[in-house]
């Protein structure tokens, strides 16, 4: 069993846990992601790891709850437990090794953040700046009450920017983060070597066309359906080009330009129904930011 | 009188009606029935079928107990050289293996074996008879990863000997393929396997789960820093292959790790489990092995009409010979000498058919069967919602792209000296399907056993 030492909302409908897990805090590395599993009969959910203590043994995790798994999740409190908690898994960021901290440090990075994807950029940027690498970050959300995790963004950007966005324009900037990226390198004369985006495949999708203008190397963080994480089942298969990838083993992270969106996110919508889609709709409330590539909630 | 020729009978459930629920197939012997069952072994001096067997358990021997009715007697035979014998009774080959030897094959039917071993092992474990007790605890810690088959037995027998087992296990239960691979209709999951893992858990056995050597912790740190003296690695080889033809990322295309992990471990057949499955109502499965027999036959108690895609005729078929027979009588349909070429999907990615080619015997290839090719121009579709790829799997990267010093040969498997286990790397040793690529439960019990003994020779050399 795994012991939840803290529980809590963060905003809206996205929640915070620290979990005690000391063998996957001891060797986990940003970008990696463990898979949770509530109780018995509870499906193996995968989650990135958005903060790590390595003394205290434990891990953050962030989610929203969609679906009856994550919604198991969202109704635990402090002191339950978890059954399972597996991990780290996938491959750590490629920023964040120490072995490419020589070519990480000559690069100007931006990372791109959306919705319950901000999580998850939070180790990088932090990774980073503990080894002396600042970068900007657009964080996006849908609206001002749904920001996450600005104040420590800015505590680990250093000389680095963060630039907030909403799509209502009710707080930061105004639009998606695809607009904010263009008027970056259009109109504030900024530049980029490399950009990470980590948000719903659809914001990702998006991102990429844009940076692909730009000529950004790109890398996004996929989530596709999961079932063992240690590449058993090959449900998590992605093209990468023309080649098939299993993203818990050869990922999560990928060169963005090279994916298939569109395939990705017809092949995540395999479990759901069309009665599940207005559930989907209809609980996300104001939360929703689309993504699924399912629900039409993004058109 | 019965015919001396012919087995015994087993008592099956009805076909019609078992092809609706996942309970086991197979009932099993009786008392009455098995010691009649024994009664046709000749007790050849110089048994034939004992050869058979890998794991070489003296078979006129505990038969001799069984025909006797001294059942405990039975059981300490078979314990002497077999750990899971529950298992292997209900899975092994054994029609290539112990039967396939036997003299009685000659002229007739071979001595029921497998059933009587089923027998035995299920009466012992209902009459509460433990294997027996281990030597008294000697101190030295080794740790075994993965708990499949291999792992089990190599855990088990050095507890015998005293030693400090610890298993790690990536998933969250422990019995490899046993729980994810090989169905409830085969092979009982509480009854049969969770009591044999209890079993080795008694030996004073520990077990981790949740732990993946490799991510979790290396092999590496579990020699250096949490003071395990040897290894034995027995992870299996769980990756699924995949054709390389066109739709084979659509929605509805599974390999059959996918499909049984989902039914088996995560229990998605069941209505109280949170993992969904597709339920389809026309299923192709490809390939023609045991995992092809499990996932058609999963498929079909799901509701669906399943059809066996395989490019080799019946004579070719893996499978063990039971299943093939069970899976027919089922209603499985097999369209032999057939090879898909693509699989068709609709303005959804998601699946509509499957287009196939005919395929025609040819001269033999390097493994001595006829090799099939296609026959020019004879494309079809068969109409399908789902498609199971069972092409086979390959022993995964983990373990061997962390392990400093861990020789691996030209198919991804790890090097081991097939007597002791021993790898390229001091103190590691290896066995099962990660060493062979994937081969059989007894074939996987019985490098678990050599391994034991390769590690108590290493370590006590060494003190
Ligand atoms: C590597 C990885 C990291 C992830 N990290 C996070 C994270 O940090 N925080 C977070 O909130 N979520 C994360 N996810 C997504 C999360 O795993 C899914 O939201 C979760 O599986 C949904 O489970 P559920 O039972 O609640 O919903 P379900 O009832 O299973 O699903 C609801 C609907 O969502 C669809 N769905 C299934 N899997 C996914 C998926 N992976 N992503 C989106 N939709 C899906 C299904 O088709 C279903 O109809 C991650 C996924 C992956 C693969
Ligand atoms: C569907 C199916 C049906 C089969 N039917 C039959 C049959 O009828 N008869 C027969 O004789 N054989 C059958 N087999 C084959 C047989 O099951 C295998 O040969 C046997 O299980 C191999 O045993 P093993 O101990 O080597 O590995 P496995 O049983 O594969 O166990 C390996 C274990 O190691 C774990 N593991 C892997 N990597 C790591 C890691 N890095 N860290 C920690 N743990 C790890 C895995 O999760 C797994 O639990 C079947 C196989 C399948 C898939
Ligand atoms: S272990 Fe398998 S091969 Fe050996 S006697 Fe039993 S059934 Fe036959
Ligand atoms: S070969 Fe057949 S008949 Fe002879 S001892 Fe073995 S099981 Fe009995
Ligand atoms: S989740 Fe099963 S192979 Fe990736």
């Amino acid at each position: 069993m795994y012991k939840i030492l803290e529980a809590g909302k963060l905003a809206g409908n996205i929640y915070q846990m620290v979990v005690e897990a000391p063998r996957v805090a001891k060797h986990c590395l940003p970008g990696q992601f463990v898979i949770v599993k509530a109780d018995e009969v509870g499906e193996r959910i995968p989650l990135t790891i958005c903060d790590y203590d390595r003394e205290a043994g434990t891990i953050t995790i962030v989610f929203m709850p969609i679906g009856a798994s994550t919604e198991k999740f969202a109704q635990l409190q402090a002191g339950d437990s978890f059954r399972d908690f597996v991990g780290p898994l996938g491959c750590p960021s490629e920023l964040c090794m120490e072995e490419n901290l020589e070519e990480t440090r000559k690069k100007k990075i931006l990372f791109v953040a959306g919705g319950v994807g901000t999580a998850p950029i939070y180790p990088q940027m932090k990774w980073l700046h503990e080894h002396g690498v600042d970068a900007d970050v657009i964080v996006g959300a849908k609206t001002k009450e749904l920001v996450i995790l600005e104040d420590k963004f800015k505590s680990v950007a250093g000389n680095g920017n963060v630039y907030i966005t909403t799509d209502d324009g009710s707080y930061g900037r105004s639009g998606m983060v695809t607009k904010v990226i263009e008027d970056l390198v259009t109109k504030e004369g900024k530049t980029y070597d490399h950009c990470v985006a980590i948000g719903p495949m659809i914001m990702m999708k998006f991102c990429c066309l844009t940076t692909k203008k730009f000529n950004i190397p790109t890398v996004v963080s996929m989530n596709p359906i999961m079932v063992d994480g240690t590449g058993m089942c090959g449900a998590c298969r992605v093209m990468v080009g023309d080649e098939v990838k299993f993203a818990c083993v050869d990922g999560p992270e990928f060169d963005g330009h090279k994916i298939d969106f569109d395939a990705a996110m017809k092949r995540q919508a395999m479990y759901k129904t069309e009665e599940g889609r207005a559930l989907l709709k209809l609980r996300e409330g104001d939360t929703h930011h689309g993504g699924c590539g399912n629900c039409g909630g993004d058109k | 009188m019965a015919d001396v020729l012919k087995k015994v009978p087993v008592r099956e459930q009805d076909p019609k009606v078992r092809a609706t629920n996942f309970d086991e197939v197979c009932l099993g012997y009786n008392k009455e029935e098995a010691m009649a069952e024994a009664e046709r072994c000749l007790h050849c001096k110089n048994a034939k079928c004992v050869q058979g067997c890998p794991v070489s358990i003296n078979i006129p021997d505990f038969i001799q107990q069984v025909k006797e009715g001294n059942f405990e007697e039975a059981y300490k035979v078979i314990s002497q050289s077999s750990a899971l014998p529950a298992i292997c009774g209900r899975v092994c080959p054994q029609e290539s293996q112990c039967e396939g030897k036997c003299i009685r094959g000659i002229k007739g039917e071979a001595v029921s074996i497998g059933k009587l071993e089923r027998f035995v092992a299920d009466w012992a474990r209902e009459n509460g008879i433990k294997p027996p007790a281990s030597a008294a605890k000697n101190g030295h810690k080794v740790a075994v990863i993965g708990s499949g088959p291999s792992g089990l037995t190599c855990a088990g027998d050095l507890a015998k000997l005293g030693y400090d087992v610890t298993i790690f296990e990536a998933l969250h239960e422990a019995g490899g393929v046993l729980v994810y691979g090989i169905p409830e209709f085969r092979l009982p999951k509480l009854d049969v396997v969770a009591k044999e893992v209890e079993n080795v858990k008694s030996l004073g056995v520990k077990i981790e789960t949740n732990v993946i050597i490799g991510k979790s912790v290396t092999i590496d740190e579990l020699l250096d820093e949490e003071g395990f003296e040897a290894v034995f690695i027995g992870s299996g080889a769980g990756l699924p292959m995949f054709m390389g033809i066109p739709g084979e990322t659509a929605k509805g295309v599974f390999s059959a790790n996918e499909f049984l992990t989902r039914n088996n471990l995560m229990k998605a057949f069941r209505e109280d489990y949170d993992t969904p499955i597709v339920h389809g109502k026309k299923v192709a499965v490809v390939g023609g092995g045991n995992v092809a027999m499990d996932a058609a036959r999963t498929a079909l108690r799901l509701g669906a009409e399943v059809h066996i895609i395989y490019r080799r005729s019946e004579a070719e078929l893996p499978a063990r010979a039971e299943e093939v027979h069970h899976a027919k009588e089922e209603g499985i349909i097999f369209d032999l000498l057939t090879n898909p070429k693509e699989i068709l999907v609709d303005e959804n990615d998601a699946v509509k058919g499957i287009r196939c080619i005919r395929m025609e015997l040819g001269e033999p290839d390097a493994s001595g069967r006829r090799r099939p090719v296609e026959v020019p121009g004879s494309e079809f579709d068969i109409d399908v919602d789902t498609v199971i790829m069972s092409l086979g799997t390959s022993p995964n990267p983990l373990i061997s792209s962390t392990t400093i010093g861990l020789d691996t040969n030209r198919r991804k498997c790890i090097v081991a000296d097939e007597t002791t286990g021993q790898t390229s790397k001091d103190g590691v040793f290896a066995g099962g399907d990660a060493v062979t690529g994937a081969a059989t439960v007894i074939l996987a019990m019985g490098a678990g056993k050599a391994a034991a003994k390769g590690i108590d020779e290493f370590l006590k050399n060494r003190k």
